[in-house]
Formats: structure tokens, sequence, C-alpha cells
């Protein structure tokens, strides 16, 4: 059950800087930690993240087995135009989760 | 001559509390009470503040999911019987433990929500630490969030509440340490760079940045009691939650934080 947390100004003023905050519920198990009976547990974290902004990308950033678990960004960009933010995770095992969010410049 | 005599009884009594003091006296004053909060990193403290920097809020929002999923072979969720959690739920979270006259005993909010699942969704408990029973459990403790801690008056709790301040106070372990060593007589110093504080309950189930997920009061109990070198009890234990009861009482009148942040 994965969630999402994010965190963009519903409004702008055209030329403002804006923060844009998200949350990925995940639990990054780093590959490097075994079990009580020896075997190692498997790698599973995010790898990639991306915001769009229709259809351009805004930000990106990849992630390694040192980042701790529910990884957080916070980011900024300047809103020069209404539009919506696409965001994506991708990670081991086939993880893919993605979560959007609109905002009117004025 | 009665002065005398007032004289040794007056030492009698100085003697008498000199031996006493270190079990009844050293509770901390009301005054100067604390939540772990206030021990915190400014940085720590935002990250709390903030819905959208405060991991909890994760499992708060995967519980509100739950909350509505119908389960068992009732066929119900908990929102057909309790409707809306944020006006039905409110408060619920500040008063637990609260007494279940079936039971005959006091039960956490875990506790209470597997209780439900049985009796009323004719389901299997969820079991102890996983997620499904953390997000329930922080969904509706979020509902008293900014509420002041008030305890369950019920008059059949004291003794329990008698029982939790009993292993608080008594030492324990290969230690020989008891609760009340560290968190009353301690809480201001710090123990291997950490701060000691004061055991006060009001977050519960909270996010540990030391554990990278969200963790039940009783998952801390268990730390602290495995730390003493003290037996450890399982989940959902009896001695468990009357030590929670007396924790909360400690906390009486504190905002209920949950889902806290602590380091």
């Amino acid at each position: 059950m994965a969630s999402a947390l994010i965190n963009v100004p519903k409004k702008a003023k055209n030329g403002d800087v804006i923060e844009i905050k998200t949350l990925m519920s995940h639990i990054m198990e780093t590959g490097y930690r075994h079990t009580t009976s020896g075997e190692v547990v498997p790698r599973d974290i995010i790898t990639s993240f991306s915001c769009r902004f229709e259809g351009e990308e805004v930000f990106r950033a990849d992630l390694f087995p040192a980042t701790a678990a529910n990884p957080f960004f916070s980011f900024f960009t300047v809103a020069t135009r209404s539009g919506k933010f696409d965001f994506e995770w991708i990670g081991d095992n086939g993880f893919s989760e993605t979560a959007s969010a609109s905002i009117t410049v004025e | 001559m009665k002065l005398a005599a007032t004289i040794v009884l007056a030492s009698l009594l100085i003697a008498a509390g000199i031996v006493v003091s270190p079990l009844i006296a050293t509770e901390i004053p009301v005054s100067e009470r604390k939540s772990g909060y206030a021990f915190m990193a400014p940085e720590t403290k935002a990250m709390q503040d903030d819905e959208t920097t405060n991991p909890g809020m994760l499992w708060v929002l995967d519980g509100e999911k739950l909350w509505k999923r119908k389960q068992g072979s009732a066929d119900k969720a908990c929102a057909d019987c309790h409707g809306d959690a944020s006006s039905s739920m409110k408060g619920v979270a500040a008063r637990y433990p609260a007494y279940d006259k079936s039971v005959g005993r006091p039960v956490n909010l875990e506790q209470r929500i597997n209780l439900c699942r049985v009796r009323h969704q004719e389901s299997d408990p969820l079991p102890y630490e996983k997620h499904d029973l953390l997000a329930l459990t922080a969904f509706v403790a979020e509902q008293s969030h900014g509420m002041p801690v008030a305890p369950d008056p019920a008059p059949e709790l004291e003794p329990f509440v008698a029982k939790g301040r009993d292993f608080f106070m008594h030492r324990q372990g290969q230690l020989n340490l008891g609760c009340t060593n560290c968190h009353d007589d301690n809480w201001d110093k710090h123990l291997a760079g950490s701060a000691v504080t004061q055991a006060m309950a009001n977050g519960y189930p909270m996010y540990r940045l030391e554990w990278q997920t969200l963790g039940s009061l009783q998952r801390r109990l268990r730390n602290c009691i495995n730390g003493m070198r003290a037996q450890n009890f399982n989940f959902g234990a009896p001695e468990l939650v009357e030590l929670e009861l007396y924790l909360m009482s400690r906390a009486r009148g504190m905002p209920v934080e949950t889902p806290a942040v602590r380091p």
C-alpha cells in the first residue's frame, strides 16, 4: 500500500519561485543487511524520481542504498503558466508509482 | 523532656523520609513535565510539524483507506459503524488505554481495534507492529491530534495504574535499573549523546528516525526493557498495557502529537 504526500502551491503569480515537497512511502532496504541465519536481505530501493511540468522535466534524482526510508524531496521551480506536475518514482522489484498536482498561475 | 521527645520524633521522620523518598518523591512535578518534542532539534520539530514532511502521515493516509475497507465475514468497514472518524474518533486516543468491561482489564488502542475486528467485523485480529494495525491506530489517534491527554477515569482502572507505576519504579534486569532511574532522576541528561527525556507517551504511534518506520508505544517499551537487560514481554502483554496506563497518567494534559516524529 504505497502512498505519497505531495505539496504544490495551488496558486502562484507569474515568475514566482515555488517550493515543491514530496514524500513517498518505501522501505529502502539497502541490500547490505543480513538475517539472523546469515542470508542477505535483497536490495529493495527506489532508484529514480522525476517531476515533469506539462511533459517537460523540471527535476530528477537518482537514489542509492544510503537513502533513508520514505524518501523526501524538496525542490524549487519558477511558475510561468498554469498546468499539471507529474511525479514518478521507479524502483527495484517493479516498483512504479505516480502522482500529480495542478497549479494555477495568475 | 517534651522538647527532647519532639526532636527524636522529628529526626525519626526525617530518617524515614530519606529512606522512602527515592521511591515516592522522585516523580517529576507537573510544572516540569514536558513532551519528548521539547528535547528535539529544530529540524526534527519542523519535520513533525509539517504534514508533508512528517512520514507518519503516510500511515495515517493508509489508515484512512483501511477505515473504509469492508472486512471479515460481517463484511463491514470501521466506517459502517463509526461513520466519519473525524467526529466519532475525536478524543478517543487521548483517553486510551481504557477499561473494557467484558475482558475486565484495560485495553490499549491496538487491542480495541482488534477486539472490534473480532467482535463486529468477524475477522482475525491484525498482528502487532505490522503495517495495517499501525496504520489504523495512527489514523484513529490522529483524530485526537492537539487534544490534551485525558486518561479514562474508570475507578476499575486504579489497581492497574498502580501496577504500572510499580513496574516503572522497580529496579530490574541485569543492569538493576528501574524506568524511574532514567526518566524521573536523569531526564535532563544525555545517554550516549541522546536526550534521556521524561517518558511521556503522548505521540504514539510515532515515526522514529532510528527505526525508519512507524512504531507503537509497546515497541518503545520493549526496547527500553531490553536495554535494561530485563525479562521482556510479548506485544499485548498485560504488564505492558499497565505500564502504558501509568505513562498516560504522567502525560495528562499534554497535547496528543500522533503521529509524532522522534530521533
